[in-house]
């Protein structure tokens, strides 16, 4: 559990989103795309979900990418070589189902970037057709374009802003595309928001599309239900059932509100910690 | 001789419902030795068939008679390997208790003055602890290379593990979460079993040479089968039944609607209650409903009690149970302990649904009120809605404890283990062998929600099968 590498690989006004390295020869083994750990920074910390973006089977790690949303993210942005995680386990989750489906287009906003590539690289293993289309807000916050552009026969970035790429969402490269074309399936991660955009788009065009949700976890282990999401008429908890589901079938308007439970909370928190985080 | 129990002394309600502390503080030395006798020592004790591993009562209580407390440590530590804990947490009314010839026979639950068997051992076990006798418990070595996995490290596993590795077999545990106990730790709050209790009988394991690896969740990092090929002679199966049940009603996953599992994960295994120094949040409601009438619906109620009155909440905490108190599943002690510490009870209510506020955050909930019918299968009596009883009440928070299913990681990703339909491990009852052969299993995960001598017992079992297993294995 010790951080082998870290790397800031953005920054925008502070709020910085990392690359880590962590060795754990076992999880390194078994992730698989799709999968993600639940780790723990320190023993009073919280236990959170990150995505399994690369593994290196030789040196024993995996990689990890963060963006900082509250407390935990903080403190596991702040660690450097040297220091280890106080726990980690996993891989959990289901993996992404890898095989021959055609034409897939990917697409990921922000961090979710980071939870597509390792899927985006697989699918690209299996012969098919990829895609990428990846947004953020401005240039600043476009992470792994290289590598995602490595793995696709085509690729489109856009920001909201304009200062990179094209201007605009996601969405609205996903809709030229569709409509020039059959594809067979998307894969969407990224902020709420996004996902259900990206289903909104798809669905007229009736192709399969996939979204890996980020419902708030605790163990990750099925044991607590925290994680539950409505997904057509079925219950189902994100960390053991999913975390991929059909976009079409969930209900985004639970979800965002779930998401929200403890926003006061975590305000407080960092405000709290503030001196520790040295900001 | 004296006919009336001794009570057992108890920390104010005024006071404990402020903080974490053990609510029962257990007897003296003077009142141990009252109570012990009481016994009559009967020719034919009932009271041992009542016990779920077959302590023998008579004799231990016949050595606290003579204060040979450390022959009272070792003869209960024949059959039951944490004493201390299961002195604070069984459920002894429906056991040994009511077994006793002290008890009115056909009643639900021992009488009053059934002899206050789990009291006495609760002071033996603390006693042992505090003289360090598990170690001379333990001095039954057969030193042997051999290596067991056990998987998981609730009541089960960890008893599962001492026993063997008193035999000299070399034991790993493997737990999933990223500490040991199951549901005594993230279950079970403090204020039943004091934390330094529970990590004590636990530590006696780590001095039996007892490896725990906790953040492995095996199914998921490592398979029944790789454990197996990678010299493990045998592995026991302690997965506990770790996955909380809905209702399955209306707005039931509104905004602060948690499981009890959650809801005491959050705060006992996580510490929510001391945020922000700890980073887990919790909650809080003014009008709290608990749902359900066993002993995690008796620990959630108690918690969120807590949590209000150190919030400076105006507490406001129900149960609602769908029967009547005879038939809740709880100990009885806990349910006096939650009306001594102001929770409500609403019986013969049955939840129909939630409504919440345009944010989400659940602000109602709707329930029936019930009769009871004709006995179900479980021989209590089935509660029947009422039609037209409906009534609604100001709920911010509720928090489900209406069960608990078999954990699916291991077994969903292990054809070749056998399950039934509720998802439980399939054993053979004499040996707890599973269909995989050199793998057993014990506890909750055999046979669904049970009691932690209950998980102590099939595990105990399950070692002396594995040893069996082991010698015939030639290894
Ligand atoms: C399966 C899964 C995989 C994930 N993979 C990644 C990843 O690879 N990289 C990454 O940066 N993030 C990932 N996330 C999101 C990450 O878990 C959260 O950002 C993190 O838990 C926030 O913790 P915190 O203490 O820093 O912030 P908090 O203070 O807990 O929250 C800060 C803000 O984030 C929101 N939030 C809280 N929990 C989550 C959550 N689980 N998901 C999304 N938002 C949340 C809160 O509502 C709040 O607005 C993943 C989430 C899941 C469920
Ligand atoms: C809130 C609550 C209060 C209770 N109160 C009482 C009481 O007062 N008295 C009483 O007698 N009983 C009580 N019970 C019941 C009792 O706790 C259980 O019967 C007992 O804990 C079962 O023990 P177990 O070892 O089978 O499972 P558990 O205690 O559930 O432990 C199973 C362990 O295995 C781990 N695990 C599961 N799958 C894996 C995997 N694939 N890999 C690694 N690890 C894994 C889990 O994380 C867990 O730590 C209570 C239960 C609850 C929920
Ligand atoms: S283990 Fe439980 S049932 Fe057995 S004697 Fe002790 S208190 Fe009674
Ligand atoms: S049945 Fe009761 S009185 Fe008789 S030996 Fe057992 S505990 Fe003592
Ligand atoms: S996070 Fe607890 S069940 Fe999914």
């Amino acid at each position: 559990m010790k951080i082998l590498s870290r790397e800031v690989i953005a920054d925008v006004g502070g709020v910085r989103i990392v690359k880590i390295a962590v060795y754990s020869p076992d999880i390194a083994a078994k992730a698989r795309p799709g999968q993600f750990v639940v780790l723990m920074v320190r023993e009073e910390g919280e236990r959170v979900p990150l995505t399994v973006v690369e593994t290196d089977t030789d040196k024993g790690t995996l990689a990890l990418i963060a963006q900082e949303a509250g407390l935990t993210t903080r403190l596991l942005a702040g660690l450097q070589p040297g220091d280890s995680l106080y726990s980690l386990v996993g891989p959990l989750g289901h993996p992404t189902e890898i095989k021959k489906y055609g034409r897939v287009i990917f697409v990921g906003g922000g961090v979710g970037i980071a939870e597509v590539l390792p899927v985006a690289r697989a699918i690209k293993g299996a012969g098919n057709h990829v895609t990428a289309i990846i947004g953020a807000r401005a240039k600043e916050l476009l992470i792994l374009e290289q590598e995602l552009k490595a793995v696709s026969d085509e690729f489109v970035v856009m920001t909201d802003d304009g200062s990179y790429g094209r201007k605009g969402f996601v969405t609205e490269a996903l809709k030229e595309l569709l409509e020039k074309t059959k594809y067979d399936l998307v894969y969407a991660v990224g902020p709420i928001p996004m996902m259900r955009a990206v289903s909104v788009v798809t669905k007229p065009f009736e192709v399969p599309t996939l979204v890996s949700l980020n419902a708030i976890m605790v163990d990750g282990t099925g044991m607590c239900g925290c994680c539950r999401v409505s997904v057509g008429k079925e219950v189902k908890f994100s960390c053991v059932d999913g975390p991929e589901f059909d976009a079409g079938q969930v209900d985004w308007d639970e979800l965002v509100k779930r998401n929200s439970i403890y926003a006061e909370k975590e305000k407080h928190i960092c405000r709290h910690h503030s001196e520790q985080l040295g900001r | 001789m004296r006919k009336e129990p001794v009570k057992i002394k108890e920390k104010d309600s005024a006071v404990r419902v402020k903080g974490f502390e053990e609510v029962v503080e257990g007897f003296c030395e003077e009142e141990v030795l009252q109570e012990a006798a009481r016994c009559i020592q009967c020719k034919d004790p009932k009271c041992v068939s009542g016990c779920p591993v077959g302590i023998d009562i008579k004799t231990f209580i016949g050595q606290i008679m003579k204060k040979d407390y450390e022959g009272a440590y070792f003869t209960i530590r024949q059959k039951n390997n944490f004493p201390s804990i299961c002195g604070r947490v069984c459920p002894a009314e429906y056991q040994c208790r009511k077994a006793c010839v002290f008890s009115k026979k056909g009643e639900p639950f021992a009488s009053k003055e059934a002899i206050g068997i789990h009291f006495l051992e609760r002071f033996i076990g603390d006693y042992g602890a505090r003289k360090k006798l598990q170690g001379k418990a333990a001095a039954e070595n057969r030193r042997s290379r051999v290596r067991v996995a056990v998987v998981g490290a609730g009541p089960a596993g960890l008893c599962c593990a001492g026993e063997l590795a008193r035999r000299g077999i070399q034991v790993v545990v493997f737990e999933g979460l990223h500490k040991t106990g199951g549901v005594l730790r993230y279950g079970i709050p403090s204020f039943r079993l004091p934390r330094n209790i529970l990590d004590f009988e636990i530590g006696s394991l780590k001095e039996l040479g007892v490896e725990i690896r906790t953040n492995h969740l095996i199914g998921q990092v490592k398979s029944v089968d790789e454990l197996l090929a990678e010299g493990f002679k045998a592995v026991f199966l302690g997965l506990g039944a770790g996955i909380p049940s809905f209702m399955g009603i209306e707005g039931e996953n509104l905004c602060n609607i948690y499981s009890a599992n959650e809801f005491l994960t959050r705060v006992n295994l996580m510490a929510a209650h001391e945020f922000p120094a700890s980073h887990t949040p919790v909650n809080i409601g003014r009008h709290i409903v608990v749902i359900g009438g066993g002993n995690t619906a008796m620990d959630a109620a108690r918690v969120a009690i807590r949590l209000q009155h150190m919030n400076g909440i105006a507490p406001d905490t129900s149960v609602f149970y769908r029967r009547t108190e005879i038939e809740m599943p709880a100990r009885r002690l806990e349910i006096e302990h939650a009306k001594e510490e102001g929770v409500k009870f609403v019986l013969l209510s049955k939840p129909e649904g939630f409504r919440g506020d345009d944010k989400g955050f659940v602000r109602k909930m709707r329930a029936s009120r019930c009769e009871l019918g004709e006995p179900d299968s479980s021989g209590r009596r089935r509660p029947v809605v009422i039609e037209g009883s409906s009534f609604e009440v100001d709920c911010d928070q509720a928090i489900i404890a209406i069960g608990l299913g078999a954990n699916k990681i291991l077994t969903s990703v292990t054809p070749r283990l056998e399950t039934d339909k509720y998802g439980d491990v399939i054993v053979n009852h004499e040996t707890m062998e599973t269909s995989i052969q050199g793998v057993f299993a014990g506890g909750d995960i055999v046979g669904g929600e049970g009691t932690v001598i209950e998980a102590m017992g099939m595990a105990k079992k399950a070692a002396k099968a594995i040893l069996d297993y082991l010698d015939k294995a030639g290894v």
